[in-house]
């Protein structure tokens, strides 16, 4: 009896165990025993309970493995109170008994590979003062592997430090290899002088954020890197104030080299056959153009020239004004240059005196034309009277288009665009 | 605890409409929506911080004492629950879309947020009608029926007149009754047939093609003319092609230059919001405006049966008094 007894706790236990750290062979065996011994003195009421939840909970377990043996037998057997008490009380004593084992056997798994990591520095046995207990370093538990940087933010300096910088963690760790980057950098070799060299160029603490967020491996280039790119951009005859603005408004800039730096800038130069002064303006105002590919830049240009008809000079100007231009969404451009021309008859020339309206959003003038043609107000020839020109067309808010170009309501406006 | 986002995330659920303009993808205007209503619900303030006790180790600067270590209990936020370490608490909600338009069509387009996605699918299985104008123009026919498409003949339409076009609208809607009773599944001489069509209760089983329920000229000036139709189950290819078959029925062609939808159920080009009104506070209204019409909506129909109750309890104890009179 006795033995049937052990077995059947020894299956009701491994359900019950689920959740508990994996126990080696040996280690069961001895708990078995050890449970046979210490439920001599109820055996028969336990063992003949047992079998019976054990009957519920083998029907059971295809859809539930992980629920615990007392949640079964407490949600299947409430008819006998008093018997489910008994059981409740059983497992527990199971469950501490288990417990008691894996302490009282001194050669368990958990417990050597406790002894390997200790061995490098103290020896279980040796007595240590209070001092030294206060003195080591008791590691804090952060997890080997994890999703999520969520897991060390607490943990670790350099990410705190980041966290109050105000750069965005959660969407670096989107990233790829980012997140262990980070991890891996210590605040003060690494993250603290590359920060104290954004500001030596004169970025602002607020922009901080900012460049991080964007570019995380500004943090791992060398500081000579750094110094050699803004030595180039400060011969090329930008102004530290230039500089400053450029790096916190392009925060790849810094990453990349001075040939191809150079190569950037050189492509703006010739292909605008622009002067070194209004390079640097452009350059200046879209730091943006010297990080990314030339190829579409290329395009633009393209199509500036042999789709819409520009002359060379005509380019020139628009870029001059609108750098924009050259990175914009080529269909977008399309699409508004058509209706300019085609739909409202605006002449090249006007379009080049406000190049704004090729940055602006295509279904805005669409409207905006719409609603003047059916006021019958559609002028943009400055010949002629009432002429409105194209720069008032685009770039007034809404309010200020209708009562003053338009010179009707808002919500007029409203109506009108739900009849298109 | 609901945070602040959440509460205004509940307010938001619930159906609404928007004004979808020409020449852009209902996706287009989805997504729009979508992102405009996630950066109003994570512009609300977010929750401070909680506070954690922490046992931090301060080293004594002094030569002599340089191991003398102190441990201080300190309370330290818990950064791990910072913004930009979580990111923003909505990073993705919901949004459906009801009966589509296409690209080329406009007009009032039914979305849904949260759990207003449910009641999509219930206004889906009531077959409400929808209301369009198209504006057609006689003389060219295209290949797709639009007046962007590739021309493939042109005719002359002097010859028609607005007498000879409402002749054929209304053999188009009596064709078209003909198909709904067929499509209605009811045995046509029946009392409840009968019933249903006095009421105007009969809609098609189940799916069916596209089926016109009413059909109007409301503008006529050769070559263009304007048409105002209500439908069930169509797509705005199949009215396109309508207009190309009036066209056809007249002896000449027509093509279709604008579909406009101007109602769909219950939706109504009053409610529908424009492209600068797409921000969570005007959703927020209008989802707000939806709820409590659908409130009134059932209120004027409890008024309404509780009258015929009450008269019909005065009838019985009308009868009753005549009844102990005798």
């Amino acid at each position: 009896m006795a033995s049937t007894c052990a077995q059947l706790c020894l299956r009701c236990r491994i359900p019950l165990c689920s959740k508990a750290v994996t126990r080696s062979l040996q280690n069961c065996t001895q708990a078995q025993h050890y449970n046979t011994v210490s439920k001599v003195p109820t055996k028969i009421r336990g063992g003949l309970f047992v079998r019976g939840s054990h009957i519920t909970l083998q029907a059971r377990r295809g859809w539930k493995q992980q629920m615990c043996y007392y949640d079964v037998t407490a949600k299947y057997l409430t008819t006998e109170a008093q018997e489910n008490k008994f059981t409740n009380e059983l497992s527990r004593r199971d469950v501490a008994s288990l417990m008691a084992t894996g302490d009282a056997v001194p050669l368990t798994e958990n417990q050597t590979s406790l002894d390997l990591d200790a061995a490098g520095e103290f020896s279980a046995l040796e007595e240590i003062s209070d001092e030294e207990a206060v003195s080591i370093f008791v590691s804090s538990d952060i997890p080997p592997v994890s999703i999520s940087l969520r897991d060390y933010v607490d943990k670790s300096e350099t990410l705190s430090k980041l966290v109050q910088l105000g750069v965005s963690l959660w969407k670096l760790e989107k990233r790829a290899n980012v997140g262990s980057m980070l991890l891996r950098l210590d605040f003060n070799t690494d993250v603290a002088p590359r920060l104290m060299f954004l500001k030596g160029i004169g970025v602002e603490d607020s922009r901080l954020g900012y460049i991080i967020s964007h570019n995380p491996f500004i943090l791992t280039e060398t500081l000579e890197n750094l110094q050699t790119r803004v030595n180039y951009l400060k011969s090329k005859k930008f102004s530290s104030e230039t500089v400053a603005s450029m790096v916190s408004r392009a925060p790849y800039l810094l990453n990349f080299s001075v040939k191809r730096l150079d190569n950037r800038l050189g492509f703006y130069q010739d292909q605008l056959s622009l002067s070194a002064a209004n390079t640097r303006n452009v350059v200046a105002r879209l730091p943006r153009l010297l990080c990314g590919s030339l190829e579409p830049v290329k395009e633009n240009l393209k199509m500036c020239e042999i789709e819409f008809g520009f002359k060379k000079n005509e380019v020139q100007h628009i870029v001059k004004a609108v750098p924009k231009v050259l990175t914009a969404n080529k269909r977008k451009l399309i699409q508004i240059f058509d209706f300019l021309h085609n739909t409202m008859k605006v002449p090249h020339y006007l379009i080049t005196k406000f190049p704004q309206v090729l940055n602006s959003k295509y279904l805005r003038i669409k409207e905006r034309h719409m609603f003047l043609e059916y006021l019958g107000k559609a002028q943009y020839d400055p010949a002629l009277p009432n002429y409105i020109s194209l720069d008032r067309l685009v770039s007034l808010p809404d309010e200020i288009f209708c009562t003053e170009v338009a010179l009707a309501t808002v919500e007029d406006f409203c109506l009108f665009q739900k009849t298109l | 605890m609901a945070t602040p986002a959440i509460r205004m995330f509940r307010r938001l659920e619930g159906l609404f409409c928007v004004y979808k303009p020409p020449g852009v993808h209902w996706k287009l205007v989805r997504d729009t929506v979508q992102t405009n209503l996630l950066k109003g619900l994570n512009d609300t303030p977010s929750q401070p911080l909680p506070h954690e006790v922490r046992f931090l180790v301060q080293s004594s600067s002094d030569g002599e004492a340089a191991k003398a270590v102190t441990v201080s209990a300190a309370s330290v936020p818990v950064l791990s629950k910072h913004p930009l370490v979580t990111g923003p608490e909505f990073q993705d909600i919901r949004v459906g879309v009801g009966h589509r338009l296409d690209v080329f069509s406009s007009g009032v387009l039914v979305l849904a947020v949260g759990n207003g996605n449910k009641k999509l699918n219930d206004l889906h299985s009531t077959q409400v009608t929808r209301e369009y104008m198209l504006e057609g123009e006689f003389g060219t026919a295209t290949r797709d029926f639009s007046h962007t498409g590739p021309v493939v003949e042109r005719s002359t339409y002097d010859h028609i007149t607005q007498d000879k076009l409402e002749r054929v609208l209304a053999m188009l809607e009596g064709v078209n009754q003909k198909a709904m009773l067929t499509y209605s599944k009811v045995d046509l001489r029946s009392q409840e047939a009968y019933e249903m069509a006095v009421h105007g209760l009969l809609a098609p089983e189940g799916k069916s093609p596209p089926i016109i329920t009413g059909l109007r000229c409301i503008r006529f000036q050769p070559p263009n003319f304007t048409l105002e139709v209500q439908c069930l189950n169509e797509t705005q290819k199949y009215l396109c092609k309508l207009v190309h078959e009036i066209g056809l029925e007249l002896r000449s062609t027509a093509v279709c230059n604008a579909v406009r939808r101007t109602r769909d159920g219950f939706f109504t080009l009053q409610d529908a919001l424009t492209r600068h009104h797409w921000t969570a506070a005007d959703i927020m209204q209008a989802v707000q405006q939806y709820h409590s019409a659908k409130r009134e909506r059932k209120h004027s129909q409890s008024l309404i049966s509780a009258p015929l109750q009450t008269s019909e309890g005065n009838m019985a104890a009308a009868q009753e008094k005549e009844r102990s009179k005798k």
